[in-house]
């Protein structure tokens, strides 16, 4: 038995919990629990950290895309009787398209360090940032700030978007009256929040914004406030970052409403110099997303959880008596008890149904010899709905990131793009729309005028979106379609309180008062 | 820094600066003890450092800090003086006790100017100083002394205009709403101005892309003011004419005039210019009557507030009175000189030569005797426009612009402005803004102003209907728009002659005309708060402001004709609103009745309540003597001594104001004037 050989043996075999799987999710329970004094066995069947939320060589990265895509032998039941249950992988991607249109790149395989579930950034003033700070993780990762947002028109064009009082300023596109209406509104919601806070109710209230708007849609609000098509897309698309077309009306799967919409402009404008080396509000992780589970893995270790890699587990063992959750079999056929189980999405266990008609989401990964604006290394660009053609029903939104996030070798640059859709002709469409008006596929074709980035290599993928779920064990959510952690992050913490009733999701540290906290938060990013 | 809440002290801060207090008292003591002992040791210099940093504002021990330098510096021995790192310590450690006040306190004078001081002194990096300040102005955007400091690091180091201009762009890119940035760009444009720099002349280039950039601003937020503080400079820019000129003059430029003759003839020659200027004198602006070039003769400036300058100036004439022949005409003949000589305040000369003559004639004096004089719609009739002074008001309407000014940068002058309205107009539909319609009724005066010779002035309703909405809008601000109000009303009165004409009447009885003269201005009852456009009024001999606003007649001084004035029911408050008067040399009769003269204690108005030991107005040692016997209201009728003591009045009402219930003011008036024949409508003896 060569093989159960190079599996060491776990001591000890009884854990308050057993967490499956390295993803963001899984490691945030992980470091909670571990924080919260319980003693942690984590899992994962991968020899790296992070699941579907680790960034890859390109190498690992295709490997990875197409393992978790192909249907798998449903293995013969190990045991009938009703004390186990088994572990069976569930491919989360489909329609993995792989296309390489420069051979060397392979050679550079390793220099990539390459999301699974990108796009995706961290916003200054974000939940994301606030946990990492609170948790200590902050101490383990470095991020930069993304140097620009645009909004694409369709023809090629790319427009900063005005997200600030400064940036309306400095704009050189918008008409003086766009400038005022666009900052007009600005100022009616900082008003609004400002004189929600305010204790002095009397000073301000023709400030607060009424109730009956806050519930309206929000695009109906800006309606009333006269903002013009193009101001609406720039607020609803490029900065609360919506993902339905708004103006679709009954069709739209997801109206913001005013009370959401006035949130997320609130969380824009708060990470705008929230940290005073960061530029805008948005900043991602340098060596790439990979690092946030990571860093939440060791802040685990720290507190003493226990950490296996190249583990699979191949079953869940119940208790005879009530069919309650007991432990899990290792593929080394080592048992192990715990009290609780938390597992990523990448299994299914037999005797849980799997939700039939799951959402999806079409991803895309493209590598290109040149950045879109020259002297811009990392970038976000959003394509509001209808705008490459006319029936894109959700916004699109790519992210440009460059060497200097130690994410591809120098001179070469990684595009990630994300759609929301309800199927993969859908999804493929839209990414291949943004990617036709993104970039040139060969170099060679001299077509001088146009200067757009030739594409080197893409992957084009599907992706099943997957709630977190309390059952016999807990099942951990997938990647979201979301630019940032947010949702996770409420979806996880309400896991672990569900996990964990009565114990706090990381208590504040005493030894941190606030005046260090604040010296703190200028660490979080690091500028180099 | 701005927008920060204050705390409440709690007892435990209360606690805390009892004992800071105490430190800083037994610092102190021994700071002045060793500061009056002249003890410079290190020791003394290292007690002095700690006081700083906890009081920054204490002056006397930055000035101990400099004697000590200077003492150091000077008493070194000659091993020390070799070594240029001996004195380059000493100034570090000066430089690392300003820093350390800085950060107690970045707004403390004196740390900053001991800085200053120590820095001119040299020896020290500027690399150093521009990081300080890099730190400073992150720290607090608008800190004005930062920028203060920037300005001199930058004049003492040479660092480029345009560097700074750089500088100031990314500080306006990061956050727009910072005076001190476009202060500084203000001041740094009008250096780039004056050197005539590559890229900043002619002018138009640069103010174009100002306009462009400063429009961004104002467009973001019109309720931001400070970039609406920087397009006022840059309107003043584009409409400054960039020197002097004389305007106006009495008499007016080939005018005949026809004198009374009395004992003697005399006349003022009034020259009015478009902005105060200094420098008129005998060199300077040459008169000549009848190819006789006059030596001794002397210009006073017309001005009540400042010396040696004025708007206006005058000086009298007068034909030699063996001459005097009814038959004769003289001509007299009034040039600049040397008109690099009169300059304005700034210092720019009025380099364009100009020239005027007129002629005057003599007429006999039909000696009458001297009635009352009203004012009343009684005694007036409309004018008949066939009067000969009709003919000399008219001149003040013939184009007299000189065309100094190049064609195609008027052009565009008058093109950026018309485009700027446009813009704002635009603004104003959706933004309800007091600084967006202050600055429009600004820009259109300028258009107006750019447009007129002679031609009637286009935009006055829109601009008087700008004003009337900022009255209601910005209450605190009212008697600023009232008085913007007035004057435009005013500028559009005097726009033309027929508009002009429409405010002058004509005395029925002629009895008393050679006090009059035959027209009298009425702008009563117009509400008016300022007065101005003196430059078309020059000719008023009998004006009536009665039943207006009136705080100030200040520029009426100009008016050196004036012989009737009217200011009845105004709101004058005291007789140092009246100071324009002690120019006004030919005044008969006065009416100030129903003012509030006396009424208010202390005029809140001035920085000095006027007194005989104020130096506002020069002292007269005599009025002591005057006023024996009425000490007790000294001051009241200081006032009145100063303004009427020069004046030979024949008619006066002063009824209706507070100071008049004091009937020792009636009986010191009345001693006072003593060719005075009416007072309150009473004939006096």
């Amino acid at each position: 038995m060569a093989e159960t050989e190079s599996y060491p043996p776990i001591d000890p075999t009884n854990f308050d919990l057993i967490v499956v799987g390295t993803g963001l999710p899984e490691s945030i329970i992980a470091a909670a629990a571990s924080a919260a004094g319980k003693t942690v066995l984590h899992l994962d069947h991968n020899p790296f950290y992070g699941s579907h939320y680790s960034s890859l060589t390109l190498q690992d990265l295709t490997s990875f895309l197409r393992s978790h895509s192909e249907i798998p032998k449903t293995n013969p039941p190990q045991s009938d009787d009703t004390e186990t249950l088994d572990v069976n992988p569930r491919p989360l991607y489909s329609d993995v398209e792989i296309s390489s249109y420069d051979d060397s790149l392979e050679e550079h395989s390793r220099k990539f360090n390459l999301d699974l579930a990108g796009p995706r950034v961290l916003f200054c003033a974000d939940s994301a940032v606030n946990l990492l700070l609170k948790s200590s993780a902050n101490q383990y990762v470095e991020f930069k700030n993304i140097d620009a947002n645009y909004i694409g028109d369709g023809n090629g064009n790319l427009m900063n978007v005005p997200d600030s009082k400064s940036a309306v300023f400095k704009d050189k596109t918008m008409k003086y009256s766009e400038k005022n209406q666009l900052n007009s509104f600005f100022k009616l919601v900082q008003g609004h929040l400002e004189a929600v806070k305010s204790v002095d109710v009397a000073v301000d209230d023709e400030k607060i914004i009424s109730d009956e708007d806050l519930e309206s849609p929000f695009v109906v609000f800006m309606d009333k406030m006269k903002l013009p098509p193009k101001i609406k897309s720039i607020i609803l698309y490029a900065i609360a970052m919506v993902d339905y077309d708004q103006d679709a009306g009954e069709s739209c799967k997801d109206i913001l409403k005013t009370k959401d919409g006035i949130d997320r402009l609130a969380l824009y404008h708060s990470s705008v110099g929230r940290f005073p080396n960061a530029l805008g509000a948005l900043i991602y992780p340098i060596y790439g997303q990979g690092e946030l589970p990571q860093a939440f893995c060791r802040r685990a270790a720290v507190k003493g959880c226990l950490y296996v890699l190249r583990m699979p587990v191949i079953s869940v063992l119940l208790n005879k008596d009530n069919g309650n959750y007991k432990g899990v079999k290792l593929v080394s056929g080592q048992e192990l008890t715990s009290d609780k189980l938390v597992m990523d999405p990448s299994f299914t266990i037999t005797s849980s149904n799997s939700p039939s008609n799951v959402s999806k989401l079409a991803r895309g990964i493209c590598i290109t010899n040149s950045a879109l604006k020259p002297d811009i290394s990392s970038c976000l660009v959003i394509y509001p709905p209808r705008s490459l053609y006319p029936d894109q029903a959700t916004s699109i939104r790519v992210l440009q990131l460059g060497s200097s996030l130690a994410v591809s070798p120098s001179g070469k640059f990684v595009f990630y793009i994300s759609v929301v859709c309800d199927n993969a002709i859908e999804g493929k469409k839209s990414l291949q729309a943004a990617i036709d008006d993104l970039f040139s596929l060969h170099s060679d074709e001299t077509e001088s005028k146009e200067l757009k980035p030739t594409l080197l290599w893409s992957a084009l993928y599907i992706q099943d979106l997957i709630e977190g779920s309390v059952g016999p064990v807990v099942m951990t959510p997938t990647p979201d379609g979301n630019l940032n952690y947010n949702d996770l992050l409420d979806a996880t913490s309400k896991l672990f309180k569900k996990l964990y009733p009565d114990d706090e999701f990381f208590p504040e540290t005493s030894n941190t008062d606030s005046s260090d906290k604040i010296e703190d938060d200028s660490e979080v990013v690091l500028d180099s | 820094m701005h927008g920060r809440p204050r705390k409440s002290a709690t007892p435990v801060d209360e606690n805390a600066s009892a004992l800071k207090a105490a430190k800083i008292r037994s610092l102190q003591t021994q700071f002045l003890q060793n500061h009056h002992n002249n003890i410079y040791t290190k020791e003394a210099l290292e007690l002095n450092a700690k006081l700083l940093e906890i009081n920054p504002e204490f002056m006397t021990a930055w000035n101990y800090r400099k004697l000590a330098f200077e003492h150091n510096i000077s008493s070194q021995s000659e091993v020390e003086k070799a070594d240029s790192d001996h004195i380059k310590s000493i100034i570090d450690e000066e430089l690392r006790v300003v820093e350390n006040a800085l950060r107690k306190n970045f707004k403390s004078y004196g740390a900053w100017d001991h800085r200053k001081w120590v820095v001119s002194k040299g020896n020290s990096s500027t690399e150093r100083e521009l990081k300080l300040l890099n730190l400073f102005q992150k720290q607090d955007t608008r800190n004005f002394h930062a920028w203060n400091y920037r300005r001199f690091i930058a004049g003492l180091k040479n660092i480029s205009d345009e560097k700074e201009l750089q500088f100031t762009t990314d500080m306006i890119n990061d956050n727009f709403s910072n005076y001190s940035a476009w202060h500084n760009r203000s001041v740094l444009l009008t250096h780039l101005l004056e050197k005539k720099v590559e890229g900043y002349s002619p002018k138009e280039i640069f103010l174009t892309e100002e306009y462009e950039f400063v429009r961004n601003a104002v467009f973001t937020d019109p309720d931001d003011q400070s970039g609406w503080f920087y397009h006022l400079w840059l309107l003043d820019q584009t409409v400054k004419v960039d020197m002097p000129i004389m305007i106006s003059s009495w008499p007016p430029c080939g005018s005949d005039i026809n004198l009374p003759i009395a004992n003697k003839v005399t006349f003022p020659v009034v020259l009015y210019f478009n902005e105060t200027v200094k420098g008129l004198n005998s060199h300077t602006v040459s008169v000549e009557t009848e190819s006789d070039v006059s030596k001794d003769i002397t210009w006073s400036p017309l001005s009540t507030n400042k010396f040696g300058c004025g708007q206006a100036w005058v000086t009298h004439l007068s034909i030699p009175h063996q001459e005097l022949n009814s038959s004769k005409t003289y001509e007299v003949k009034i040039r600049s000189e040397d008109s690099q000589g009169i300059t304005s305040l700034s210092g720019v000369p009025c380099s364009q030569p100009w020239s005027f003559s007129f002629r005057v004639s003599v007429c006999l004096d039909e000696k009458q005797s001297f009635g009352k004089i009203t004012f009343t719609d009684e005694s007036f009739c409309t004018i008949d426009t066939s009067l000969k002074s009709i003919q000399l008001l008219k001149s003040y309407f013939e184009v007299t612009k000189s065309d100094d000014e190049h064609p195609t940068s008027s052009k565009w002058k008058l093109e950026m402005i018309a485009s700027e309205i446009a813009q704002y107009r635009e603004l104003l539909t959706w933004a309800e803004c007091k600084i967006g319609k202050l600055t429009l009724a600004r820009l259109l005066m300028a258009h107006d102003a750019m447009m007129s010779t002679g031609t009637s002035i286009t935009h006055v309703e829109e601009v008087l209907e700008l004003y009337s909405e900022l009255m209601k809008l910005d209450p605190p601000h009212y008697q600023y728009y009232k008085n913007e109000h007035s004057l435009v009303l005013l500028k559009q009165m005097t726009s033309c002659m027929e508009s002009l004409l429409k405010y002058c009447w004509q005395y029925k009885e002629s009895s008393s005309l050679n006090i009059t003269g035959s027209i009298c201005l009425r702008l009563n009852s117009l509400s008016l708060s300022r007065i101005g456009s003196f430059e078309r009024l020059l000719w008023v001999q009998s004006l009536d402001l009665s039943h207006n606003q009136l705080h100030s007649i200040e520029g009426l001084e100009a008016l050196q004709l004036l012989s009737c004035l009217n200011l009845s029911h105004n709101k004058l408050t005291s007789f140092t609103a009246l100071e324009p008067l002690r120019f006004l040399k030919s005044l008969k009769v006065l009416n100030v009745s129903h003012n509030e003269i006396g009424a208010h204690t202390v005029d809140t108005r001035r920085y000095l309540c006027s007194s005989p030991m104020s130096h506002t107005l020069s002292y007269d040692p005599s009025f002591e003597e005057f006023a024996n016997g009425d000490d007790a209201k000294l001051v009241n009728f200081w006032e009145a001594y100063s303004i009427f003591g020069g004046l030979n009045l024949m008619q006066l009402d002063v009824v209706g104001n507070v100071i008049v219930d004091d009937e020792r003011f009636v009986l010191f008036l009345v001693k006072l004037l003593p060719q005075l024949k009416w007072l309150d409508g009473e004939e006096l003896h």
